[in-house]
């Protein structure tokens, strides 16, 4: 087990640090997500074409660096400390690890190249009513007619939906659950899609609900579509407590260095151990935090190339953990901030509202705790 | 030495320690009175010595093997296979030992410290006292320079293995004239010595794990000072610094009656294993419990690569306390009432009942938790302290404890 990076992982943190202090400081935050297209397209073309983030677990073969998920952990950790309004949950790591995950070496060809130079922005679409993902497929429905598939149904919650190139869909079809990619350029939509950009808590990060009217879609090879969407869902699970565990940290910071220079009734409000044992309590939090993170992404490299089964109760711990610390950790920076905390102008309502979102981003805290009760033979 | 014969030695290393303790571990303590105890006790330690087991990371000269903290490490990997009667010499070996290591003359080590090691003379540390918890600083036992020798008078509290100890490290006032942290000193003091009386304790789990201790008169020669005269805080905090990292150290028993799996089991047995309730909070404490093993691997990691995890230490000792209480309700969730009264012949209900009844210990022993939020709030993050009243203030004229010298 390895929960310490090595100097090349501590040398990706601080340059991908300084590139987003440099290059989404909170009113770049603010103008983006304000943006008719939620994001900053220049900082998405940089992430991809100039560092090479976003291809950061795409094998060399398809475009990517070949790296692994300690290093993307990494990166979402950056992402989530400054906030950053981006489709890299979506497109680094749900399709990119979609793609990975099915038997489709043509699609992976075809597809992977342009996702990992930021060119194109891919998406999974699975959960249809709640943020639960159905492994049958749920109520969308993929049927071939004339050696052509389309597709039928509504998915929701979809990361970036309203402006994914490349839709990934989770569907049933008479034999069981399937694969299928929808492609929408913005120049050339693909037929009967409808999208609605949902209206949401959280400003940074925007879902999307996806209504498929005989949309055309290309099937994708897979021996196990829904072990594959299980592998998904926990890498996902796993990069999501990264980012959670970036947000944590620099909502902690925040509230500790206001708490040294915040004064009332004559000494600094860190200095009275009402506050101080809180601020004590976000350190705990964050040092817990980064043990599980760091065990869930080194558990996820393994876990890719067949070498750990311990996958599925890590990503599950990892969301157990980090989904009501984060919130927690954010809620106390709004409380310790006082009446400016609770300001639209300060950015701990932007933390606050991340943690909430990604907190139940992929199901409740509590159904978390039930399926990690599940994979524990509980 | 390659990358390659330092991993061979270290699973060379392991083999021995592990057919060792295969061979040497004791067997059943039942039937055995308090007297034979102790005798299987240092027994035990005197087979540990004897093998190179006991202060694996102590220098030669000190008594030591002089190995690193990765065969230390080892060896309390393997051992942790075993309930082994260790009690006794915790003390001595995990903080009065290695504070004598770093302050001590070198005659006090050659003196002290191979029996320490043998577990031939037993020893415990006495700081706290009624008026002295927290601000152990506080402290008024006072030893008082009388021609050649020291004299000691005072009592001192929650004193672990004092009904054993042959030697105590105690800290007393002796320079009342100056502000608190500057005025004391670390003795060596012999437990058997005239006017040390030793009562024991009862705790609220019914056992009687400490002592208190009172000395009257009793006389100390001049080479039982540790470390300097007056310096007696710099000692403390070397000592403390041991202590924090000894409890760290330490293992849990391989059945602790609140961990996971021995509620997982306490839940089926009540049949409650698939609500969803109790699946729940069964999950969360697994959760909690993960976390803190992680964080300990973790710092176990980057010790081994050179960064001491310091103050860090505190976050541990805080999470292991909080968990425990996290435990302690989840047990209650998953057995209900049948965790306050059992039946007489259930076994699990005394071990479950001790659990709760001794689980305050853990957040109030060796720094409560709100001392360990204060440490992490103001050495970690450097938050500003309170304004400190004593600070700048003689000994003499300092509101104490709850009484006034």
């Amino acid at each position: 087990m390895q929960l310490v990076l090595d100097s090349e992982q501590r040398e990706l943190r601080s340059a991908v640090r300084k590139f987003l202090l440099d290059q989404s400081p909170s009113v770049k935050v603010r103008a983006a997500m304000v943006s008719e297209s939620g994001y900053d397209a220049e900082l998405w073309r940089r992430l991809g074409a100039e560092l090479g983030l976003i291809g950061l677990v795409v094998p060399e073969e398809y475009g990517g660096s070949g790296a692994g998920h300690v290093e993307r952990s990494v990166v979402q950790e950056e992402l989530g400390r400054a906030l950053v309004p981006s489709p890299f949950l979506a497109t680094a790591v749900l399709a990119v690890d979609a793609l990975l995950a099915l038997d489709d070496e043509a699609a992976r060809a075809e597809l992977l190249p342009a996702l990992a130079a930021g060119e194109r922005i891919g998406t999974v679409a699975v959960a249809e009513g709640r943020s639960d993902w159905d492994r049958s497929g749920g109520a969308t429905t993929a049927t071939e007619r004339d050696g052509r598939w389309v597709l039928d149904g509504v998915k929701t919650l979809v990361l970036a939906g309203d402006v994914a190139d490349l839709v990934l869909v989770y569907a049933a079809t008479p034999d069981g659950p399937g694969w299928f990619a929808v492609d929408s350029a913005p120049h050339n939509p693909a037929a009967g899609l409808e999208r609605t950009t949902l209206t949401g808590i959280d400003p940074t990060r925007r879902l999307a609900r996806l209504r498929f009217t005989a949309t055309p879609a290309r099937p994708l090879a897979s021996a196990d579509p829904a072990a594959a969407l299980d592998l998904v869902a926990d890498l996902a699970a796993v990069a999501l407590a990264a980012e959670q565990l970036g947000g944590l940290e620099r909502a902690m910071e925040v509230t500790v260095d206001y708490a040294k220079v915040r004064v009332q009734f004559g000494r600094p409000i860190g200095s009275y151990q009402a506050v101080k044992h809180g601020c004590a309590d976000m350190y705990s939090a964050w040092e817990h935090g980064v043990s599980v993170v760091r065990y869930a992404a080194w558990v996820a490299d393994r876990a890719v190339q067949g070498e750990s089964a311990e996958l599925p109760v890590a990503a599950e711990l990892a969301q157990a953990y980090l989904g009501p610390a984060y919130f927690e950790v954010a809620t106390g920076m709004v409380q310790y901030h006082g009446g400016i905390g609770y300001t639209w102008e300060h950015d701990a309502h932007l933390y606050y509202k991340r943690a909430k979102s990604s907190e139940l981003l992929f199901g409740s805290p509590a159904r978390h705790r039930a399926r990690l009760a599940d994979r524990l033979g509980v | 030495m390659s990358r390659m014969s330092v991993l061979e030695e270290q699973q060379d290393y392991r083999g021995t320690a592990r057919a060792w303790l295969a061979e040497h571990a004791p067997g059943p303590a039942a039937g055995l009175d308090a007297d034979g105890l102790l005798r299987r006790a240092r027994d035990f330690q005197a087979a540990l010595y004897e093998a190179g087991y006991s202060g694996i990371t102590w220098p030669t000269d000190a008594g030591g093997r002089g190995l690193g903290t990765a065969e230390a490490q080892i060896f309390s990997d393997e051992a942790a296979e075993y309930e082994l009667p260790v009690g006794p010499f915790v003390i001595g070996m995990g903080m009065c030992g290695p504070t004598l290591v770093d302050l001590g003359t070198p005659e006090q080590k050659t003196r002290y410290l191979p029996k320490l090691l043998s577990g031939e003379e037993i020893w415990c540390q006495l700081f706290s006292e009624p008026g002295a918890g927290s601000d152990v600083a506080s402290l008024q036992a006072k030893a008082v320079l009388d021609g050649d020798s020291w004299v000691l008078n005072g009592q001192k509290v929650w004193t672990t293995n004092a009904q054993w100890a042959d030697f105590g490290a105690v800290l007393a006032r002796t320079d009342p004239d100056r502000v608190k942290h500057a005025g004391m000193t670390m003795f060596i003091v012999d437990m058997h010595a005239p006017g040390v009386t030793v009562r024991p304790l009862r705790d609220m789990s019914g056992r009687a794990p400490f002592n208190e201790v009172y000395f009257d008169d009793v006389r100390m020669p001049a080479d039982a000072v540790i470390g300097q005269v007056n310096q007696g805080w710099h000692a403390a905090v070397t000592m403390l610094g041991h202590e924090r990292v000894s409890i760290g150290a330490s293992r849990r028993p391989r059945s602790n009656p609140l961990e996971f799996a021995s509620l997982v089991e306490l839940a089926r047995s009540a049949g409650v294993a698939g609500e969803p309730k109790a699946r729940e909070v069964l999950a969360d404490l697994f959760a909690h419990e993960r976390a803190l093993e992680l964080f300990n691997v973790r710092m176990r990691q980057e010790t081994a690569a050179g960064n001491p995890p310091g103050a860090r230490g505190s976050v541990a000792k805080l999470a292991g306390a909080m968990l425990l209480r996290r435990a302690i309700e989840t047990a209650g969730e998953v057995a209900g009432a049948g965790v306050v009264a059992w039946d007489p012949a259930d076994t699990r209900g005394p071990e479950l009942a001790l659990g709760i009844n001794s689980s305050p210990a853990s957040s109030i022993a060796g720094g409560t938790n709100e001392i360990q939020r204060g440490i992490i709030g103001e050495r970690i993050l450097g938050l500003p302290k309170e304004p400190q009243v004593d600070r700048d203030v003689p000994f003499r004229e300092l509101k104490v404890g709850t009484q006034r010298t």
